[in-house]
């Protein structure tokens, strides 16, 4: 069948599983534009405000649902506003194919218009990138850039289009997709046994697990493993949700917003077992001092996390859920009562607790009320600051992919656009997106691409008219010398709602924030809710920078 | 701090370099010498590298650059059983004192006068970085106009295996 590129990377599309894109057209993507116009029916194509925000959808949708997100965007400041966002995804390991349009062959390095070297550019945040130079080579290298975005540590990967190949025509044969994980290999059970039997003997073990947890599927196996060794464990912030709150095993948060009590714990421990996680400077503040005493293993997928950060005793590579799979039969299940009780006591006694105060809005229990009223099947975005901080530390979220957040990169303006990919991928389901000012003014464009689709996503801004997180770190490390974090925003939220085409309120207490987001559960489209709230609330507790669980921050 | 010599096999696509090289600059590692050729098979290229740093960055170099997708192969050299060896050209300004002696101690290095001129010379040798090192100590003591270095090439020797 022959057919020209632009019907090839549709079809080669479709034959990956893909049927929602995010993008925004250009002159590079005309011909991509015009086969999409055909296959509207098979490929739904979201328009977003801005290439980012396609960018920050595509990643959404993958985290929602663990297949590659796709984003098409034009060559020049399409590509590079797509940045951010591919940097975003590569930071949290999240599987996505960035396919950006270019000026014709006989154009390249021209300076033509709208001519960039993305490749280039993307370079260091992307798993690999690609320029295709002949068509013939175009299909293969789609399905190349699949197996790349999802094979081993899921990432990111770049197609950059020139216009002229997206016009040629060539001879096009259908496949089929490679399945990745039927390529795993069967893990042999003494491959194991040493990190088992360290693990038998332990006394007072410790389980960290991050977002290899997520990214492999490996919750249940997780759970059963810290069950059988009655063990308490904590989580990353990528691993949000991968174990409920309230699991009496599940100390929560670790790391510089972290618990009390799995800092204690891992500083207490003989052995500390981390799974898909990779000792970043939020999760071990201070990496040299960092479970220095405890015996540490670790199983990650990539080799290169092996002793990157901190020295590793007993480390496996390899895909969590296969390790855990045949590791489970070789642990002894065990009582470890006094190590669980001695945790215990840190948690009833050393644990920082939030006050709440009567009539004022406060962010623990504002997350509480959206679990409660909205229900736990919500899935939730944030942007990055304070916020973000608060959301994770209260969230309830029984699913990670339920908890959507830019944990490596950091990146303010991730959550609209995160939600975005969300409700594409979650027909039906409501969205919470929780932002502050700060973010929220970053992206708060893609407003529109919420209302043009009737999106159900509710946004919820904590406004305390400061930067809140730069303002915190001010007034605790730079003497309350607060430059530029005040910025004297006179922005009308509601207004700014309501001149999007979606639903805005204001709310200064609980009692009208209850009200409004059982209004907004009610409504189906786009709501936004601003919380007028205190600029003084720190997110705590804090280790700062640098230091350990000794200095920690609790009031 | 120590020197390690790696061996890195890549695809030979236009680009490897930059990536190779972009790998070691983002992750803070100094380039000391490089060095890229084609091999006996067209597809693959072979990049000689030396940098500078101990144990633990030799093993997160090597597990960074094998996680490229068109990084075949890393391998550490070992110094001890493998050829190291760089090319040195440098242009000797002579006069008829400083040529016969140069002349003499080109001799003894083995080294090439691969050029001459009324007022110069350019001589060529090849060898291990410390014979070259030596070499240039020398020639420190007359009149060097410039001079250029490869970086060391360099390939595992079978027979001390």
């Amino acid at each position: 069948m022959k057919l020209n590129g632009s019907q090839i990377l549709m079809e080669t599309l479709i034959e990956q599983g893909v049927d929602t894109i995010f993008g925004y057209p250009g002159g590079a993507v005309l011909n991509i534009y015009d086969a999409l116009y055909d296959y509207s029916d098979r490929i739904k194509h979201i328009l977003t405000a801005h290439e980012q925000g396609a960018a920050h959808a595509a990643d959404g949708y993958a985290r929602s649902t663990g297949r590659p997100g796709v984003v098409l965007a034009t060559s020049g400041p399409g590509a590079t506003n797509l940045v951010t966002g591919i940097a975003t995804a590569y930071m949290d390991s999240i599987p996505m194919i960035a396919l950006t349009g270019n000026v014709s062959t006989n154009l390249l390095g021209k300076d033509s218009f709208q001519e960039i070297y993305i490749t280039g550019i993307t370079m260091p945040i992307t798993k690999h990138n690609y320029v295709v130079r002949d068509v013939e080579d175009l299909a293969d290298t789609i399905r190349e850039a699949f197996r790349i975005a999802t094979s081993g540590r899921p990432g990111p990967v770049l197609i950059d289009l020139p216009k002229d190949i997206t016009a040629a025509i060539c001879e096009h044969e259908a496949a089929s997709p490679v399945n990745v994980t039927d390529e795993m290999e069967a893990i042999p059970a003494e491959d194991l046994q040493t990190i088992a039997d360290v693990l038998n003997e332990s006394q007072r073990p410790v389980i960290l697990f991050g977002g290899g947890v997520v990214a492999s599927g490996a919750s249940a196996e997780l759970a059963q493993l810290i069950r059988k060794m009655d063990c308490p464990s904590c989580h990353t912030v990528m691993a949000t949700g991968v174990m409920p709150a309230d699991d009496p095993y599940n100390l929560g948060l670790i790391g510089m917003h972290g618990t009390v009590s799995s800092s204690v714990a891992v500083h207490r421990a003989d052995v500390l077992l981390a799974i898909g996680s990779r000792f970043s400077d939020r999760v071990a503040t201070n990496a040299s001092k960092f479970a220095r005493n405890q015996k540490i293993i670790h199983i990650d997928i990539d080799a290169a996390e092996i002793n990157k950060n901190v020295p590793i005793d007993h480390s496996y590579v390899g895909d969590v859920k296969a390790v855990l799979k045949t590791m489970l039969p070789l642990i002894e299940k065990k009582s470890r009562s006094d190590w669980n009780h001695e945790i215990s006591v840190i948690r009833e006694r050393g644990e920082y607790r939030s006050i709440n105060c009567e009539g004022e809005l406060k962010p623990n229990q504002i997350i509480q009320d959206i679990y409660r009223i909205m229900g736990p099947d919500i899935a939730m975005t944030t942007d990055v600051g304070q916020h973000q901080m608060w959301a994770a530390q209260y969230s309830q979220a029984t699913d990670p992919r339920r908890f959507l957040t830019s944990g490596g990169l950091g990146t303010m303006g991730f959550g609209y656009g995160a939600a975005i990919g969300a409700a594409m991928a979650r027909p039906g389901e409501t969205i919470v997106h929780i932002t502050g000012d700060g973010s929220f003014h970053m992206n708060l464009q893609e407003l529109c691409t919420a209302v043009s689709h009737q999106l159900p996503i509710i946004t919820i801004i904590f406004n305390n008219m400061v930067l809140g997180m730069v303002y915190q770190w001010q007034r605790i490390f730079y003497n309350n010398r607060f430059s530029f974090t005040e910025p004297n925003r006179q922005t009308d939220f509601v207004k700014l709602a309501e001149a999007f085409g979606a639903h805005g309120r204001r709310c200064r207490t609980p009692e009208e924030f209850q009200d409004a987001i059982t209004e907004a559960k009610r409504l189906q489209g786009p709501v936004v809710i601003e919380l007028v709230m205190r600029a003084d609330e720190r997110v705590l507790p804090m280790i700062p920078a640098g230091l350990t669980i000794d200095e920690v921050i609790l009031d | 701090m120590q020197q390690y010599i790696l061996a890195v096999l890549v695809r030979n696509n236009a680009g490897v370099l930059a990536r190779v090289a972009s790998l070691f600059g983002r992750r803070g590692y100094n380039i000391d010498s490089l060095t890229v050729s084609e091999t006996n098979n067209p597809g693959i290229s072979y990049i000689t590298l030396t940098v500078t740093g101990d144990e633990a960055i030799l093993d997160q170099i090597t597990k960074q650059a094998v996680k490229l997708e068109e990084v075949f192969e890393v391998r550490h050299i070992n110094e001890a059983n493998a050829l190291g060896h760089e090319l040195l050209l440098i242009k000797m300004e002579i006069d008829p004192a400083t040529r016969t002696a140069l002349r003499e101690i080109t001799d003894i290095y083995n080294a090439k006068i691969v050029d001459l001129a009324p007022t110069t010379m350019i001589i060529e040798l090849t060898g291990s970085t410390s014979k070259i090192n030596a070499f240039l100590n020398i020639m420190k003591g007359f009149s060097i106009v410039e001079m250029c270095r490869t970086g060391v090439t360099a390939m595992e020797k079978e027979s001390s295996k």
